[in-house]
C-alpha cells in the first residue's frame, strides 16, 4: 500500500509566500482565516487524510462498485470513511456559514481538497459533488428552495449529482434531449436519459439530490433552451424527510478504466409518469448557472491533476530509497537504492519541480478567486476575475495533463514493479485518465483559450498578464543570484508574445491553422505559468533565507528546483509556440483522406 | 467533577529524528512538532469522561515554550473547555526536566483541584516516565499508572476511581479514592480526529497563560546533559545453514545462550 503524508512545508510556504494568505486575511470578509488557524487545519486535515482516507483508496480501487437490481453497492470503506468526513464538518469548509459552513476562502480550502484528491480521488468525487451543487444553488435556487436543501447538501447528511451528459449529448449539451413537463401541482415531470453520472445511486445517505439539466416544452432550439431541476431520489414528506421513491431509477453502471470506488450510473427518468422535480432559477437559463460555476469546476480538477501528480511522486519516491539494483555509475558501488541513478533522480526532480510549479500557479490562482470575490477595490477585484477566466482553462488543461504524465513517470520509477497492479502506482495513473476528459477535455480547455479568452478580446488579458510576468523577471533579474531564472523565464515570454502577435495577425481565412495549433498553445501558456511561479517561488526562498527565516535546506531547494525547472521544462516552451503556429499550418491542409 | 489533563509537545512521531552535529542535543530546527502521542490519549479520556457526563470540566495544561501553545489549541479543538500555558521561556529556552514539570503541574493542580488529573505515561521525546508519579508524591493523591481502563463509579462523596495498569505480568486493577492522578497507556483508547468546527472554536476558547515565577517555582536545570548519539545503524544479518550452527553462533559470537 502507497502511504500519503500532506506535503504542509511546501503548502504552508506557498500560502503565507506567494499566495498572499497574510494580505487575503486582512480583508474584512476573510479574517476568519488567521495564519495559526489555517496551520490547525492544514495539520487535522493532513491527519484525516493520512489516516482515514488513504488507506480505503486501494480497496476502493479493488473492489470497485457494483448494481444489484436498482441498488448500487459501493466499496466496503465508503460508509464509515464517508460518516466519519461528514461528522468532522470538512464539506463545508468554503460554503456559507448561513448553511452550516465555515465560509473559509478558496486559498484555504484549495489545499484541504488537494489532501482528500491525493489520499483517495474516487471517494472524494461524492463530497465533491455536494460542494459543486451547493454553489448552483447559490446562484440560482429560490430563497425557499435554498431553505429546503442547502443545509442538508452542506452538511453532508444528503447526497448531490449533476446531471447533464446524455448518450448524444457529452461536450455538446446543445444536442440535451431530456424532457421537463409541468404538472398540475407546480412542479415538473421529468422524462429522459442520462449517462456518466457520478455518485448517481448508492445507499450512503437517506437522500440524494439530482441537479438535472433538461428542456421545458416551450423551449428554444439548443444551449438557450436549457433549465435546471432539482430532483430528489425520495421526495420529501409534509415533514421534509425523504418519504416516497421518486421516479429516477439506476439501470447500469460503467465498467471503467479508473476511479473504480466511485459509481458512474445511466439514470433513467420518467418511466413510471415522470420524475418530480423543481425548477431552478429562471426557465431556459440553466447553462448560464452552468457557467458560473465552470471556473470553480474547472479549476478543482486541476487540483485534481496536483493531487495524483503528489501521490505518485511520493510513492516513487519512496520506491526509489529503498529499491536496490544496479552499479554507481561514478564509484562503481553496487548495493545501493536506484535514486542514486542520475537518470531516476532526473525523474524524481523533475517531478519535484513540476509540483512545486503547479502548486504555487493553483494557490495562486485561488487567492485570486477570493480577491475577485472580496476585495473592497473593484479595479482590483475585477483584474482577478478577467485573470482566472483567462487561466482558468489553463489551470486546468495544463494541470490534469501534467498530473498524467507524472502518474506515468511514477510508473516509470517503478519499472516493472509499477506496471504490475500490487504496488499501487498504476491505479493512479489509471485514476489520471479521467482528469483531462471530463469537465471539458484538454482540447475543450484549449478551444476555449484561444477563442473566448484571447482572440474575442484581442488579447487584451493575456497582454496584461505578459507585462505582470515581464515584470516579476526584471525584478527577479535584479538578484545576480537569482538572474539565470530571469533569463529563462524571459526567453519563455519572448516565444509567448511572439506567438500571441502572430495570432492576433491571422485572419479569419487562418481559423484551422489556429485550433488546430490550441493545444499546444495552452501548453506554452502553462509552461510559462510553471516557471513563472517558481521564478516568485525562489525569490521569496531568497528573500527568506537572507533575512534568516525558515527553513534554509528546504528554501535552498525551492531555488534549485526553480533552476531545474528552467534549464529543463522552460525549454519546451519553444518547442510549443513552433508547433503552434507551424503545427497548425501543416495540420488545416493535410488531407482527411490521408489518415 | 473537573479533570485537568497536563500535554507536552514534542517531535512529530513520523519525523526521522536527526542529532546536532555537536552531539549536544536532537536538532529540532524547523522539525515538525506534535502532540505526544500518550498525551493525545489522555485529552481523549478527559473528553469521553466529559461526553459520559462524569466529568463536567475539562482543563488542559501544558508547560513548555510558547509554541506550545499550539498543542493546548488541539486540545480545545479535541474537546477541552480552556487551557493553561505555563510558559517556561521566560526562564529558559531548554527542555525542562521531569522534575520542574512535576512541580508546576502540582502547582496548577493547587489552584485549580481537580478530581481528576490524567497525564501521558511518558514522552516520546525523553521517554523518562517520571512526571506523573512525581506529580502524585508532590501533591499526595494517589496514583494509576499505565491504565489502560478507568472507571469512575460511585456516587457523590464516595466516589471511586477503578484503574486497570498494563503490568509485566498482565492486567492490575487498582481502586483508588479521588483526587487521583491516572497516566495512559496505549490502549486505553484510539484518539478521535478534531472536527472542522471544533478547530475554529477553539480559536475562542480560554487560554490563560502563567510563568513559572509566578507559580513560584524555579525550572533550573539539576542535571546535566553530556552526549547524545543516535542509535548505531542497524547491520545486516547472516544466513546460518543449519539448527547447530545458530546454536554454536547464539553460544560463541553474540554470547546469547
Amino acid at each position: 500500500m502507497i502511504d500519503y503524508h500532506a506535503p504542509l512545508r511546501d503548502m504552508q510556504f506557498i500560502l503565507d509566500e506567494l499566495a498572499g494568505l497574510p494580505d487575503l486575511a486582512a480583508l474584512p470578509a476573510c479574517e476568519e482565516a488567521s495564519p495559526d488557524l489555517v496551520a490547525a487545519i492544514l495539520e487535522e486535515a493532513g491527519k484525516f487524510a493520512t489516516g482515514v482516507l488513504a488507506p480505503t483508496n486501494r480497496q476502493g480501487d479493488l473492489e470497485g462498485c457494483r448494481l444489484e437490481g436498482e441498488r448500487v453497492i459501493v466499496p466496503k470503506g465508503w460508509q464509515a470513511a464517508y460518516d466519519q468526513f461528514r461528522e468532522s464538518g470538512w464539506l463545508g469548509l468554503s460554503l456559507p456559514e448561513q448553511y452550516g459552513g465555515q465560509g473559509l476562502p478558496k486559498l484555504v480550502s484549495t489545499p484541504v481538497w488537494e489532501m482528500w484528491f491525493s489520499s483517495n480521488m474516487a471517494f472524494t468525487m461524492l463530497p465533491q459533488l455536494n460542494v459543486g451543487q451547493a454553489e448552483a444553488l447559490l446562484i440560482a435556487a429560490s430563497e425557499q428552495q435554498k431553505a429546503t436543501w442547502l443545509e442538508k447538501i452542506v452538511s453532508g447528511e444528503w447526497a448531490a449529482t449533476m446531471n447533464l451528459t446524455e448518450p448524444q449529448a457529452g461536450s455538446d449539451l446543445a444536442a440535451t434531449r431530456m424532457r421537463a413537463e409541468p404538472d398540475a401541482d407546480g412542479d415538473y415531470r421529468l422524462f429522459g436519459q442520462k449517462i456518466y453520472i457520478s455518485y448517481g445511486e448508492h445507499e450512503l445517505t437517506p437522500n440524494i439530490l439530482h441537479l438535472v439539466l433538461a428542456r421545458l416544452p416551450d423551449a428554444p432550439e439548443g444551449v438557450k433552451g436549457l433549465s435546471l431541476f432539482l430532483v430528489p431520489k425520495y421526495r420529501l414528506d409534509a415533514d421534509g424527510n425523504p418519504g416516497e421513491q421518486n421516479d429516477v431509477r439506476c439501470i447500469s453502471i460503467e465498467h471503467k478504466m479508473g476511479i473504480h470506488g466511485s459509481p458512474t450510473c445511466t439514470l433513467s427518468f420518467g418511466d413510471q409518469g415522470g420524475a418530480v422535480g423543481q425548477l431552478v432559477g429562471e426557465p431556459h437559463q440553466g447553462l448560464k448557472t452552468m457557467f458560473v460555476m465552470m471556473n470553480e469546476a474547472r479549476f478543482g480538477v486541476g487540483v485534481q491533476g496536483l493531487a495524483l501528480g503528489e501521490r505518485a511522486y511520493q510513492a516513487a519516491l519512496e520506491h526509489a530509497r529503498e529499491r536496490v539494483q544496479g552499479r554507481n555509475v561514478v564509484s562503481g558501488e553496487m548495493g545501493l537504492p536506484i535514486l542514486h541513478h542520475p537518470d531516476v533522480k532526473r525523474m524524481l526532480v523533475g517531478m519535484r519541480a513540476r509540483l512545486l510549479a503547479m502548486r504555487t500557479f493553483l494557490y495562486t490562482a485561488a487567492g485570486w478567486f477570493d480577491l475577485a470575490r472580496h476585495h473592497p477595490d473593484a479595479e482590483v477585484a475585477d483584474r482577478h476575475r478577467r485573470y482566472v477566466d483567462l487561466l482558468m482553462p489553463v489551470a486546468k488543461g495544463w494541470c490534469t495533463e501534467v498530473g498524467n504524465d507524472l502518474c506515468d513517470e511514477a510508473i516509470q520509477v517503478f519499472g516493472g514493479m509499477g506496471f504490475v497492479e500490487e504496488t499501487g502506482v498504476a491505479q493512479l495513473f489509471r485514476d489520471a485518465r479521467i482528469i483531462t476528459i471530463y469537465e471539458g477535455t484538454t482540447g475543450i480547455q484549449a478551444n476555449d483559450l484561444l477563442g473566448r479568452k484571447i482572440l474575442r478580446e484581442n488579447g487584451e488579458t493575456l497582454c496584461e498578464l505578459l507585462d505582470d510576468i515581464r515584470a516579476c523577471a526584471s525584478s527577479v533579474g535584479e538578484d545576480e543570484r537569482l538572474a539565470e531564472l530571469a533569463e529563462g523565464l524571459d526567453e519563455m515570454l519572448d516565444a509567448l508574445a511572439a506567438t500571441t502577435d502572430w495570432l492576433l495577425a491571422q485572419g479569419k481565412d487562418q481559423t484551422a491553422a489556429l485550433y488546430g495549433g490550441a493545444v499546444p498553445l495552452l501548453h506554452l501558456l502553462g509552461t510559462v505559468c510553471g516557471g513563472w511561479q517558481l521564478a516568485r517561488a525562489a525569490q521569496a526562498a531568497q528573500r527568506q533565507r537572507d533575512a534568516g527565516e525558515g527553513d534554509a535546506d528546504h528554501l535552498a531547494d525551492v531555488i534549485e528546483l526553480a533552476r531545474f525547472y528552467m534549464a529543463s521544462i522552460a525549454p519546451e516552451a519553444a518547442a510549443h509556440a513552433r508547433a503552434v503556429r507551424d503545427g497548425g499550418r501543416v495540420l488545416a491542409r493535410f488531407p482527411e483522406g490521408g489518415l | 467533577m473537573k479533570v485537568l489533563v497536563a500535554l507536552k509537545r514534542v517531535i512529530d512521531y513520523n519525523v526521522k529524528i536527526r542529532v546536532k552535529p555537536d552531539h549536544s542535543d536532537v536538532d529540532l530546527t524547523n522539525v515538525k512538532m506534535a502532540m505526544n502521542p500518550f498525551c493525545e490519549i489522555a485529552v481523549e479520556e478527559a473528553v469521553r469522561l466529559k461526553e459520559a457526563g462524569v466529568a463536567t470540566e475539562v482543563v488542559a495544561v501544558t508547560v513548555g515554550p510558547k509554541a506550545a501553545q499550539e498543542q493546548l489549541r488541539t486540545a480545545l479543538a479535541l474537546g477541552a473547555d480552556r487551557a493553561i500555558h505555563v510558559d517556561t521561556s521566560v526562564q529558559t529556552d531548554a527542555p525542562v526536566e521531569s522534575l520542574a514539570a512535576a512541580k508546576l503541574l502540582a502547582k496548577v493542580v493547587d489552584a485549580e483541584q481537580p478530581g481528576l488529573t490524567i497525564l501521558g505515561k511518558q514522552a516520546i521525546d525523553s521517554d523518562n516516565n517520571q512526571v506523573g508519579q512525581m506529580l502524585a508524591a508532590l501533591t499526595g493523591r494517589p496514583q494509576g499508572t499505565f491504565a489502560s481502563e478507568v472507571v469512575v463509579d460511585g456516587g457523590t462523596g464516595e466516589e471511586r476511581l477503578k484503574v486497570t495498569r498494563e503490568i509485566d505480568g498482565g492486567l492490575q486493577t487498582v481502586a483508588l479514592p479521588l483526587p487521583a492522578i491516572v497516566t495512559t497507556d496505549l490502549r486505553l483508547n484510539e484518539p478521535r480526529y478534531a472536527k472542522l468546527p471544533d478547530i475554529m472554536k477553539a480559536k475562542k476558547k480560554p487560554l490563560d497563560t502563567q510563568t513559572p515565577d509566578e507559580l513560584g517555582v524555579s525550572v533550573s536545570s539539576g542535571l546535566k546533559r553530556i552526549r547524545v548519539e543516535p542509535p548505531a545503524e542497524r547491520q545486516g544479518g547472516v544466513k546460518v545453514g543449519s539448527v547447530d550452527e545458530l546454536v554454536d553462533k547464539l553460544k560463541n559470537e553474540a554470547q546469547a545462550l
